[in-house]
């Protein structure tokens, strides 16, 4: 288990910033998104952003499959655990995230729920096959990359016959949010900055590949490069985006090559296609609406769709207003412009999606960055003094 | 009558018997148990008294005292189980105090059902680390509960200790220029108790680090004394947490140096898998010490001359900072905040 070494290399990042700091124009301004929470993480984690020239900006976007998941799906699960014949399986990071009314997961368990943390949609079907009398929900969640492993469960589920299996469906799609984030018609409200380049998430694209990206660059002329989640593939990335808009590019490039090819698994979108289709809108929180934004059971398998085996009902639910998480995910605003921040709004009591899970800009900037904003404050503390 | 001392006399059956409801009963069945197990594991002249306390002469100074609840799982794992886990961590609260353990006790809930084997296996253990600690567990108490009510076995242990004359450590007297001192690789008990979860078995070769540090503390105090300032066991929360309480304790702020961090390159990668950083995973055989930079030099020689502090490494300093911020130049180069964990860690899906 020491492949990570190599992706760990302080001295290969430093030289690969003096790169990026030769290369980047003084005259210009450069601003970047990394779309994928994982990405987000990296920089702050490994301290990034303090490589990179004044010049240059990183734009923490809305990719974290746990950030983006509405209020109210989680209320609708949570009222579906109550029910006393359902027993409800899902991936730790969701088990925190608050509904409404300071509710989660967490603590509908504490209640009497029965929920479960599992690591894989394999684990929930033992417990469907180990447990008849038990109406077993799997709380499926993710982007493209957990989709096929959903996809997997379903098909074992179908030729097992097992009856008491489902699945509360909420993956996401990368590019159509992407989409969303350039040409919604928020951004005329929120305004936006320019983006000159995406890095897209490199698990994503081990499904999809890279060419659904194809369309962005061409269509709004942005470079995209395809990046791994370690500190240095992103470094390498953003060496990658600079290159491509000092030379007036906009394609899509593959950083990630270990693993990630053109047209991705094609077995594994095969698999999505059989039991998934398109919802023609599906809510993020942070987004809004977002056309063709997610997946959901095709009618054939209704049998196996939580949502309309018990006729779950998924409230509207609206966010703090004075969360500015929108503005965030689109770049327009820092976590430190909100006025919730760090007061009321923390990791520890989430308000807005950017703070919900690890990943979102907000926990991420709370939890590895706050100290800027307090170093530049005593800075300027100094020069009036 | 004549069967009931038979039963009596009857051995336990540590092979396949198990706990039942009059093994916390107050009856024979549980003078059985506790002699048949506890007693025999943590044999010494006080238990053998067989009273309900001990008395004990103690030389004149300061004494510690702590006490702690055990509720691990799995109860066994690479590098010991919650037996030695509960007399180890109990020393080393009383070991980062400066001072030298004494005495213990241990109060065993164990569920109905428990096997007798694995109650064996675990007194057997903790009767090992007890005395090899020279710290024996002089008084104990047993309860048994239902099956359902417990998770096979808790340990709740009392330990007390003396400080040796002319040492006061507390947490609130680091100062900027003070420098930080680890024992040793972070991150290894807590990646190898998560190995053998259910559902999060991986394969790995981390044994738990869990060990008594009164040893490795009595060096330092011997090489230093009074310059160190203060000393912890990262336990549950890692250094993260040991290093933010300290921080908020004494209104001071760390600076520390990612690449100066001791961590195991196989509990990096399982952190990785895992999405865990290692500054949040829980040591049971580490310190930390802030001691005065002066000293720095000295005490890491002792502590590199000690079996359990030969990785020793001084990972940062103290700074004034209103903020309280644990720092840590990362080993890219960048700045980093080390918080504090929200909530329980719990892994991420992607
Ligand atoms: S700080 Fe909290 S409330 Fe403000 S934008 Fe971020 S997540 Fe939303």
């Amino acid at each position: 288990m020491r492949y990570i070494d190599e992706y760990r290399d302080g001295r290969l990042a430093k030289d690969i910033a003096r790169q990026i700091a030769t290369l980047a124009d003084p005259a210009r301004c450069y601003h970047f998104m990394e779309f994928c929470g994982g990405h987000t993480h990296a920089i702050s984690r490994y301290g990034l952003e303090d490589l990179l020239p004044q010049n240059m900006q990183m734009i923490h976007g809305p990719g974290c499959p746990v950030c983006v998941l509405p209020i109210g799906r989680i209320d609708a699960a949570i009222a579906l655990a109550m029910r006393p014949e359902i027993t409800i399986c899902t991936y730790g990071d969701l088990m925190r995230v608050p509904g409404s009314n300071g509710s989660s997961l967490l603590k509908a368990r504490t209640a009497g729920a029965d929920i479960r943390m599992v690591y894989s949609t394999l684990d929930a079907l033992r417990i469907a096959e180990a447990e008849p009398d038990r109406e077993v929900v799997f709380f499926a969640i993710g982007f493209e990359t957990t989709t096929p492993p959903t996809a997997l469960a379903l098909r074992i589920a179908i030729a097992k016959e097992l009856r008491n299996f489902s699945i509360f469906c909420n993956h996401v799609l990368t590019p159509a949010a992407i989409q969303n984030i350039l040409e919604s018609p928020d951004v005329r409200k929120l305004g936006t900055v320019k983006i000159d380049g995406f890095i897209g998430p490199a698990h994503v694209s081990t499904v999809i590949g890279t060419e659904p990206y194809e369309f962005f660059a061409e269509e709004f002329q942005k470079p995209v490069v395809v990046a791994g989640f370690e500190p240095l593939d992103v470094i390498q990335a953003i060496l990658m985006l600079v290159r491509q808009v000092n030379d007036g590019r906009h394609e899509v490039e593959n950083q990630y090559i270990r693993a990630v090819t053109t047209f991705g698994n094609e077995k594994a979108q095969t698999e999505i296609a059989n039991f998934f289709e398109l919802c023609e809108s599906f809510e993020w929180r942070g987004l809004g609406e977002v056309p063709y934004g997610a997946v959901r059971l095709r009618p054939q398998y209704a049998e196996y769709d939580a949502e309309k085996r018990f006729s779950m009902v998924t409230p509207a639910v609206k966010d703090n207003p004075a969360c500015e998480c929108g503005a965030i995910l689109r770049g327009v605003k820092k976590p430190a412009d909100c006025k919730l921040f760090g007061t009321v709004c923390t990791p520890d009591t989430p308000m807005g999606s950017c703070m919900v899970s690890y990943e979102g800009a907000c926990a991420a900037h709370w939890t590895y960055g706050r100290f800027r904003e307090h170093a530049k404050a005593s800075e300027r503390g100094r020069a009036v003094a | 009558m004549n069967v009931m001392v038979k039963a009596n006399r009857r051995k336990l059956d540590l092979k396949s018997g198990r706990v039942d409801l009059s093994h916390g009963a107050g009856g024979r069945a549980m003078g059985q148990l506790i002699e048949g197990i506890f007693h025999k594991a943590f044999d010494n002249e006080w238990l053998r008294a067989g009273n309900d306390q001990s008395a004990f002469m103690v030389p004149g100074g300061r004494m510690v005292m702590t006490t702690d609840g055990y509720v691990v799982s799995p109860l066994f794992f690479p590098g010991g189980n919650i037996g030695s886990l509960a007399v180890h961590g109990t020393i080393n609260d009383i070991a980062m105090a400066g001072a030298v353990p004494l005495y213990l006790s241990a109060s065993f809930i164990i569920e109905e059902g428990f096997p007798l084997a694995d109650l064996d296996r675990i007194a057997e253990t903790m009767g090992a680390a007890s005395r090899e600690a020279g710290m024996p567990i002089i008084t104990g108490d047993t309860k048994v509960v239902e099956r359902g009510k417990a998770d096979g076995v808790f340990i709740s242990t009392a330990g007390v200790g003396m400080v040796p004359a002319g040492l006061d450590l507390r947490s609130d007297a680091t100062r900027p220029g003070d420098v930080v001192i680890v024992s040793g690789s972070i991150g290894d008990h807590g990646v190898a108790v998560m190995s053998k979860r259910e559902n999060l078995e991986f394969d790995t070769d981390i044994v738990s680090d869990s060990a008594a540090l009164h040893g490795l503390v009595a060096a330092m105090v011997e090489a230093t004394g009074a310059s160190i300032r203060l000393m912890r066991d990262p336990t549950r929360g890692g250094l993260a947490a040991t290093l933010n309480e300290i921080a908020n304790a004494s209104k001071v702020g760390f600076r520390i140096d990612e690449e100066a961090i001791p961590i195991n390159p196989e509990v990096a990668a399982a952190c990785e898998l895992l999405g865990l950083d290692p500054l949040n995973v829980a040591n049971e055989g580490k310190l930390a010490a802030v001691v005065a930079p002066e000293a720095a030099d000295a005490l890491l020689a002792a502590m590199r001359a000690h079996p359990l502090g030969r990785e020793a490494a001084l990972i940062g300093h103290v700074v004034a900072d209103d903020n309280c911020f644990v720092q840590m130049a990362t080993s890219f180069g960048g700045g980093r905040i080390v918080d504090w964990l929200s909530g329980e860690q719990l892994p991420r899906i992607c």
